[in-house]
């Protein structure tokens, strides 16, 4: 049994289901929807217990060299009662879980993620204007400065934006539009480059298991 | 005592993080933490296919809208897991085979779905009504028109402008969008580890 033919027909056949919607709603789309729904749980728990649980949670409660580290069973047991959500009489439980993902994602975003998000873009953004590079350069770092600037007035709510401030904000919304322009140019261009992508696996990897070449 | 216990975790998970980022002796501590993050965190996928089965068996016993499709996504759920954990998912075993060949095409097929829909979105949501929209407008199209060969072929310099607009007013929006995000972010964690914050316990008092 050839099972890369059996793939790609499998491929195709699950493809064009989804693409029958374009038409309207109807069964093939509907099965072929559950399907990956299913498909993706599937995957998500296998890679999440091969990839982080086995390597991250059991290696270091069951170390390869003997013993046991009973202090990985707290992590252990916090998500267990994440998982006890769904009893009724036990779902209290699940708040410690709750407690220490959302106490050490905010101490992380307090530092790391501040680090990386607001002071690196500040310090990549004043630095562009000592860059070189002809008056062009420089016209458009005055660019990527003015718009950061008045772009953060704009989301500063906590003065009405009247005069100066009114006016700053009214630039920096003009920079957001171009901005949310320019994403979503590049998001429709990501869409159509896997619509492509699909296209030719339908023409030229499906077609030719029919004996149809173009 | 059902809040206090939640909140004392919260706070001393968050001042484990913050310290261990400025005091190098405690940075052990805070890596520990993270990985405890990673686990614990990690275990509400399981809560989710818990959920997904739920409805799904749910929907087949009382026989609700569209419940012949409901054994479907319980069947690939079944598949995926047997598969892993029996054959393990290393390339070339039946995990990776479904993965790939079927997965794979589905997940680009429905991403490429959209493509349609935020056109049909576009058309109707695109109305150059004033001068700003006229902008967002046009710089979705430039930038559109510079990433495939035709705009290339119209005018040799649209690729460039394209190029301009998202390595500077695109960069420009993108930074304040992203240190206005972060700086509400710090706002919000701040009342988070203070304990002013305390939705995310469901509400209670």
């Amino acid at each position: 049994m050839n099972w890369t033919v059996i793939g790609i027909w499998l491929g195709a056949l699950l493809s064009l289901s989804l693409y029958s919607f374009l038409y309207k709603d109807n069964p093939f789309y509907k099965f072929a929807e559950h399907l990956f729904v299913g498909m993706s749980a599937g995957y998500w728990v296998i890679y999440t217990i091969m990839n982080v649980l086995i390597p991250n949670w059991w290696n270091n409660l069951v170390p390869a060299e003997g013993g046991m580290q009973p202090i990985w069973l707290i992590p252990g047991f916090l998500g267990l009662f994440m998982v006890l959500r769904v009893v009724p009489k036990l779902s209290g439980l699940s708040r410690m879980s709750l407690a220490l993902i959302v106490g050490t994602g905010a101490g992380l975003s307090m530092t790391a993620m501040f680090q990386t998000n607001a002071l690196a873009q500040v310090n990549g953004t004043i630095i562009s204007l000592g860059q070189g590079g002809g008056w062009f350069n420089w016209v458009s770092n005055i660019i990527v400065v003015a718009g950061v600037v008045c772009g953060l007035v704009y989301f500063f709510f906590s003065k009405a934006h009247t005069g100066i401030v009114g006016k700053t904000a009214n630039v920096g919304i003009t920079i957001l539009m171009v901005a949310f322009g320019a994403s979503f140019g590049y998001t429709v261009m990501a869409r159509i480059s896997l619509l492509i992508g699909q296209t030719q696996f339908l023409l030229f990897d499906w077609l030719p298991t029919m004996g149809i070449h173009l | 005592m059902r809040l206090a216990i939640p909140l004392m975790i919260t706070f001393v998970a968050g001042m484990i993080m913050i310290f261990q980022f400025f005091v190098p002796a405690t940075q052990s501590i805070g890596e520990t933490l993270q990985e405890w993050y990673m686990i614990v965190a990690s275990f509400a996928i399981f809560l989710g296919s818990v959920n997904l089965l739920y409805v799904h068996t749910h929907r087949i016993r009382f026989k609700g809208r569209n419940w012949k499709y409901s054994p479907v996504t319980i069947i690939g759920f079944a598949a995926m897991i047997i598969t892993g954990l029996v054959f393990g998912i290393e390339p070339g075993k039946p995990f990776d085979y479904m993965f790939t060949q079927m997965m794979v095409p589905m997940g680009a097929t429905m991403f490429s779905l959209l493509a349609f829909f935020v056109a049909s979105a576009a058309f109707r949501a695109f109305r150059a009504s004033n001068w700003r929209a006229t902008l967002l407008l046009i710089s979705a199209f430039v930038v559109m028109l510079g990433r495939v060969p035709i705009g290339a072929m119209i005018w040799g310099k649209i690729p460039l402008i394209s190029e301009w607009i998202m390595q500077y007013p695109n960069m420009a929006g993108q930074r304040a969008v992203m240190i206005g995000a972060a700086m509400g972010m710090v706002a919000t964690s701040l009342r988070m580890i203070f304990g002013i914050e305390r939705s995310y316990l469901g509400g209670a008092d």
